[in-house]
């Protein structure tokens, strides 16, 4: 035989957990990640012929540099904002409630009953308040069918909140077109709401962001601090678990649907009073869809959705900004978020793991 | 009335097409235990992409042949699903990130790729949108000549454009290779129990990453039906309008068989186009939720009856983490 002896190498490159990364070295891999997005959104925009840095900048004036810019970031950052703070518990439990976006129109539809028929039977803060509450309801209530049959049957929740997307939004159309279309038009829509019936604004946006930051707070003291927060976390980790321990974990994966739907039913309230003021096919408009990943992002951290948020709305008005500038499409905000998201999750790879290299004294390097 | 049968029939098959893609597709990646949610991304992905090969063949040669320009639309369609699949799988397979976000993400850039790349072909085109030639057109929507003269059987068997054929060729040789063959066995294997398979030396990220890649690839092609047969070879944004989503539903209405698949996307298709031809008296809009609601009825029905046969691989969702033992 000859001597072809195989040697039994260590592989080039493996893989070990860590936990021991300091905050500020994860903050700066995190960091990274974004600017490398931010550089491969580059490459594509200079391949389209245009200047990527002065496309870049033309994103943050348009959607920083005057007051109603200002005040339309924070217009399409507070649904987000909500959106993303009403996915945290579920998602804390292990519940993919990818139905925000139906739990939204739900509340909205809600909200929209009593501003189009009860406008004139209240006064305007019982007629708020009688709105956010069926919103509140509303959309805790459309939350709650996955969550009686996942409880019960162990059915399977993805797909059941996505379908009841669909069918709340065609249940939006239905009203639209049939009972609920304004009578004043030709076309196919609901009338806007009478002033009564619209929310007031504080410092030139509506009193939504005022909600939504008491949501933050909220949320946070309630994951953080509270039993039923506790309650949410052991049951996510391991049912069994829970079960063990004594927890009805019917009862609390059925509550914290509600607790999820209901405040993105309520962020359906605050689209139609606050920015719509009508009740169309597109209020919730993919706000439930995108506030997943800000929340997962945020690694269900109230105060850290808010940053994100942020940045995905600044992307989202700069990209209209772009449009009539540069007769680059819209959607671009949809490339440039989803490459961030995508190196934003990859990265979390490097945070939670160690590359080991193979070397002949096992250095090791990040 | 049996004229408005074979009618409702073939129009079916046509709106069930682009989602037995999905759904094969999908059954393909969710073998080998990855939950992609990107189907609807990758579809458009394959919609814009498929549709730019076509057109730029177009033009640049004088006499576009058609079969020649179905062929570079499908090849270019099924490379860009593939390669949303292929970041969803850096992601998900090597990097361990949660598979339903990313397939969200996946999602996201995709639509907003497909949108994106529609509106940039349009505004290049200088006709503000943009189209391609009658010949693709032709080729993407003629059936069988000859055959499909044949009164009654001919309109129900060979009337359909050349992808419908695709779409079932791919689901059959799918069920073959995942019943009867070695590599469809061990891919079985890796989505039941990748550690096990692991260990009987099946190269578990190997599976993984071409099954989903090609799965991918496989989706795309239903985007590619839908811009290029649908929307008869126009870019219209957001065309693909929650045909991804609704693939991914009936993975489950088909519990993960490729034979069953077909039957299933012909019963959607039934359903998404009755509103045509079975009048019931009620809001074209809730004929439009029926799909959606037979989903949902079959998501309970499957959760009832815990059948061993028609679970999903047990691994579903779950990343393989070679060094944790």
């Amino acid at each position: 035989m000859s001597k072809t002896v195989v040697e039994n190498k260590e592989p080039f490159v493996r893989i070990a957990k860590r936990t021991d990364i300091s905050s500020s070295k994860a903050l700066l891999i995190r960091f990274v990640a974004v600017l490398l997005a931010l550089i491969t959104g580059g490459i594509l925009v200079f391949t389209l012929g245009h200047n990527p840095i002065a496309v870049y900048a033309d994103i943050l004036t348009g959607s920083f540099a005057t007051k109603t810019a200002r005040a339309e970031t924070i217009k399409i950052a507070v649904p987000l904002l909500g959106a993303a703070i009403a996915i945290a518990p579920a998602f804390k439990m292990k519940f993919w409630n990818i139905g925000a976006e139906g739990q939204i129109m739900a509340g909205a539809i809600a909200a929209s009953y009593f501003a189009l028929f009860q406008y004139d039977s209240m006064p305007k803060v019982v007629l708020l308040i009688s709105m956010g509450i069926a919103a509140f309801v509303a959309g805790g209530l459309w939350g709650m069918i996955p969550a009686v049959f996942k409880a019960k049957w162990g059915t399977n929740e993805t797909l059941f909140t996505l379908m009841l997307n669909y069918i709340i939004l065609g249940v939006e159309k239905y009203l639209q077109n049939g009972p609920w279309k304004s009578p004043a038009s030709s076309f196919p829509k609901i009338a806007m709401f009478e002033k009564i019936a619209r929310l007031p604004k504080v410092f030139g946006v509506h009193i939504g962001w005022i909600f939504v930051i008491i949501m933050v707070f909220a949320m946070f003291i309630y994951l953080r601090y509270c039993k039923q927060g506790y309650e949410i976390s052991v049951v996510g980790e391991s049912e069994r678990t829970a079960k063990y321990a004594g927890m009805d974990v019917h009862k609390i994966i059925i509550r914290t649907m509600f607790i999820s739907g209901a405040i993105a039913g309520f962020v359906g309230f605050i689209l139609v009073s606050g920015s719509d003021y009508t009740l169309t096919e597109s209020t919730a408009g993919g706000v439930g869809f995108t506030a997943i990943t800000v929340a997962w992002l945020a690694k269900l951290n109230p105060f850290v959705m808010v940053i994100i948020a942020f940045i995905l709305a600044i992307l989202d008005k700069g990209s209209n900004t772009i449009q009539t500038n540069f007769k680059i499409p819209a959607s671009a905000s949809e490339v440039l978020t989803g490459i961030i998201l995508f190196f934003m999750l990859g990265c979390e790879f490097f945070i939670n793991y160690r590359l080991i290299f193979r070397s002949k004294n096992g250095g090791e390097k990040q | 009335m049996s004229e408005i049968i074979i009618k409702l029939f073939i129009a079916a098959i046509l709106a069930g097409t682009p989602l037995l893609f999905g759904t094969v597709g999908e059954i393909l990646t969710e073998k080998s235990g990855n939950l992609n949610l990107g189907v609807e991304g990758m579809m458009f992905m394959g919609g814009v992409v498929g549709l730019a090969g076509s057109y730029y063949y177009e033009q640049l040669v004088i006499n576009p042949v058609g079969w020649v320009s179905i062929t570079i639309a499908i090849i270019c369609a099924f490379l860009c699903g593939a390669f949303g699949a292929f970041i969803y799988g850096v992601l998900t397979i090597s990097f361990h990130a949660n598979q339903n976000v990313t397939g969200l993400a996946l999602t996201i850039f995709g639509t907003g790729f497909g949108n994106f790349f529609g509106e940039v072909m349009g505004n290049a085109s200088g006709a503000s949108y943009v189209a391609v030639s009658a010949t693709t057109k032709l080729a993407f929507s003629k059936g069988i000549s000859g055959l499909s003269a044949i009164p009654v059987v001919g309109p129900l068997l060979f009337s359909y454009n050349v992808m419908v054929y695709l779409a079932i060729a791919i689901a059959v040789i799918m069920s073959w290779i995942l019943s009867h063959t070695r590599v469809g066995l061990n891919l079985r294997a890796v989505g039941e129990n990748p550690a096990t398979a692991d260990a009987t030396g099946i190269n578990v990220t190997r599976y993984k990453y071409i099954s989903t890649c090609m799965g991918g690839g496989i989706c795309a092609l239903g985007g590619l039906y839908i811009v290029m047969v649908t929307c008869s070879g126009v870019w219209v944004n957001n065309c693909i309008s929650g045909y991804g989503w609704l693939a991914l539903a009936l993975v489950i209405f088909a519990t993960w068989s490729p034979l069953r698949a077909m039957i299933c996307a012909l019963v959607f298709g039934v359903l998404s186009v009755m509103r045509l031809y079975v009048p019931l008296g009620i809001p074209m809009q809730i004929y439009d939720i029926f799909p959606y609601i037979a989903t949902v009825i079959v998501l309970v029905a499957v959760s009832f009856k815990k059948n061993r046969e028609n679970q999903p691989p047990a691994s579903l969702g779950n990343a393989f983490f070679r060094e944790e033992r």
